[in-house]
């Protein structure tokens, strides 16, 4: 088996890649603007729940139940969605889920080179199913207006909710004017719709394939419900002859009832709307209307892996409304691209190493202050920080069984940092030495340019140098001891 | 620090010194809303992780006895004029631990409001966190430093000559970049203020 997620193999570790996104001027404005304007808008809306610390306690305790019998709903979903007539399919990595669906298109198409439409589907972002289909000579369309202009304009999604975060009204225009073939296009946001829907309906009416993803999987019914603001998803859904829908096996909850509890924490969470303008729910195929194929992809690619661990099994109650990475202080300064990984942001800093075993995404663990401010909006309560802290440990634990590890300089300090904690004479020392030591830095009671780890500090920070007499001495030199 | 860090196994001695050190301690008072934090979120994790029921007993008797500085005023002594003076005019910036972890919020201003001479000024997007985040500030100095540059902007804003917390290491990383900018605000942990009897009769 062969864990995948998007291009995190390729990516730059978070400090290297953030220091590059803090020097885009543009970029920073963009995320700023758009992180305050969806935050402020989900304060509202959560604020007017007089119920909402119960819903997330609700849906946490959910998510906790069906992931401890993952196996159990997963199989009550495959039977109830064959019977209502869809075949589901059981992927362990994204080659498989990629092969799975390439070959549902052959067989459903031929092998001639054709199109399909997808509705937005970070899943299919993990598998890179885009760059799968292309290789079997399939076009793939996206047709969420974000995920269009992250493809017209060959980059990458930035957020898991809005995944063209990044970019304004004037660079849209830019990529639509040469992708469209609109030279005369403006950054009016009704033009950049009009030419959008323009643009969409002509494929939507056109093509005959359809690929999303899932919001939920209902395991009593055997449904699939995709929520979403735009209507894309919608004809997605109805429109083409033959519909795929790749879904993480995290996905599924067990009945029909309990989306009265995400339906009422994902929008608000999400964008701040009460309610997502349209909500599908389907259910197998049905004898002239929608689709008469449907298939359903069900991916493992490392969640599995996750469940064996009280902790990490946390993050897999995710329902993806990036509440976390609006609130999150760290990515309203780096943006989504830093992290190297579709998924971003707190979540993202868990999700992608657990998911690779910690492969890849090394990074990611210390990308943030444990400033709690995730775990606060979290919808279904995931302890973020706490997540975040267990996997820095994991990668220690790691790094200290090699030489390199046990040599470095990190290492090496919180050693002896350790050892002096652990008596006053010790520390007392240590303390006298390091005023000692600082002389060489020290400038007015400042301290600048310090070497090694602490150079960190002072190449933006000052630092006030180290009194000639701690609160200790200055204690005993009153005579209290 | 270590147990924030990763270095988890480096953390237990440490865990277990403190807590032998301050067993007879009738009260704990901690000047810093973090180590509070530290100890009310972790040392019984920590304990059960190493399956030491010595350990965890001596936690579960030690923690009603904690409090952070403020808390100690406000919730145990039920204090909140505490008959200091500082005519000054002072920003409160509520540290993320104290916030999120100890849900500390109307306490400190209560203390400071009672201050004489103190005038408190109100600091905008005060919720955001200072980017200090313990060895997150070395290890992504330049992310740590985007975000210290928007708190510095906001306490600026305030024109207050005093930027103040429950945090000593969140003041440390507000006062290297006021200092580095060149800024006259001072900083103080509101322990300095409250024991202040500047101008006062």
């Amino acid at each position: 088996m062969s864990v995948r997620v998007g291009k995190t193999a390729a990516a730059l570790a978070f400090p290297v890649a953030a220091k590059e996104a803090l020097g885009n001027a543009q970029l920073r404005r963009n995320v700023h603007h758009a992180t305050d304007v969806i935050r402020n808008k989900r304060a509202l809306r959560v604020e007017e729940m007089p119920d909402w610390q119960q819903l997330r306690d609700t849906a946490s305790e959910i998510k906790q139940h069906t992931l401890a019998h993952l196996d159990y709903y997963l199989e009550e979903f495959a039977r109830n969605c064959e019977r209502a007539g869809g075949k589901v399919h059981w992927a362990r990595d994204a080659d498989e889920a990629n092969a799975i669906a390439v070959k549902i298109i052959h067989d459903f198409a031929g092998e001639a080179a054709q199109e399909v439409i997808k509705v937005k589907t970070m899943t299919s972002d993990e598998v890179q199913m885009n760059v799968a289909l292309e290789a079997a000579g399939i076009t793939p369309i996206e047709t969420d207006l974000a995920d269009m202009i992250v493809q017209m304009g060959h980059d990458e999604p930035s957020h898991i909710v809005v995944p063209a975060l990044h970019k304004n009204r004037v660079e849209i225009r830019d990529i639509f004017r040469v992708e469209m073939n609109l030279p005369e296009l403006t950054e009016q946001p009704e033009e950049l719709t009009a030419a959008a829907r323009r643009y969409l309906r002509e494929r939507f009416l056109r093509t005959k394939i359809g690929i999303s993803g899932a919001n939920f999987l209902i395991a009593d019914t055997g449904a699939v419900c995709v929520v979403e603001s735009e209507g894309n998803g919608r004809m997605c859904v109805t429109l083409p002859e033959m519909l795929i829908t790749l879904v993480g096996i995290e996905k599924v909850i067990p009945k029909s009832q309990d989306l009265e509890v995400f339906l009422q924490l994902l929008p608000r969470s999400a964008t701040g709307e009460r309610m997502n303008p349209y909500n599908s729910l389907w259910a197998g195929v049905t004898a002239g209307d929608g689709p008469r194929e449907f298939h359903v992809i069900l991916l493992d690619n490392g969640r599995t892996r996750l469940l064996e661990d009280e902790l990490e099994r946390e993050t897999l109650q995710c329902i993806r409304c990036g509440a976390c990475l609006n609130a999150c202080p760290v990515y309203r300064e780096t943006g989504g691209l830093a992290y190297g990984s579709i998924y971003s942001g707190p979540i993202g800093a868990i999700l992608s190493p657990q998911l690779q075993s910690l492969e890849h995404s090394r990074s990611l663990p210390y990308a943030s202050t444990l400033c709690g401010a995730c775990y606060e909006v979290c919808p279904v309560k995931i302890n973020i920080p706490e997540v975040l802290i267990h996997l820095r440990g994991r990668l220690v634990r790691e790094d200290q069984k090699t030489m390199g590890g046990k040599l470095g300089m990190e290492n090496l300090a919180m050693q002896a940092v350790a050892m002096s904690f652990m008596s006053a004479r010790r520390y007392e020392a240590a303390q006298r030495l390091a005023r000692m030591g600082q002389k060489l830095f020290e400038h007015d009671g400042e301290l600048r340019n310090l070497p090694g780890l602490a150079g960190g500090w002072t190449k933006f920070r000052d630092l006030k140098a180290i009194p000639k007499q701690s609160f200790r001495e200055w204690w005993r030199s009153e005579g209290r001891s | 620090m270590h147990y924030n860090t990763g270095y988890h196994r480096e953390a237990v001695p440490l865990v277990r010194r403190f807590v032998q050190m301050f067993r007879d301690a009738e009260c704990i008072c901690v000047p810093s809303a973090s180590c509070v934090a530290m100890m009310r979120e972790h040392y019984e994790l920590i304990a059960k992780q190493k399956n030491d029921a010595a350990l965890l007993a001596d936690v579960h008797a030690l923690l009603p006895r904690v409090f952070e500085f403020s808390e100690l005023l406000t919730e145990r002594l039920k204090a909140e004029d505490v008959g200091a003076s500082f005519a000054h005019s002072v920003t409160y910036h509520p540290s993320c631990h104290s916030l999120r972890m100890l849900n500390i919020r109307e306490g400190p201003l209560k203390l400071l409001r009672a201050v004489r001479g103190l005038e408190l000024r109100d600091l905008p997007e005060k919720e955001q966190c200072c980017g200090f985040g313990g060895t997150f500030a070395v290890k992504n100095a330049d992310v740590s430093a985007a975000m210290l540059e928007a708190k510095e902007a906001c306490v600026i804003n305030t024109g207050a000559e005093v930027a103040t917390a429950l945090d000593n290491s969140c003041l440390m990383q507000i006062y290297g970049g006021l200092h580095r900018a060149g800024s006259a605000v001072r900083t103080m942990h509101i322990a300095e203020i409250l024991a202040s009897t500047e101008g006062g009769t």
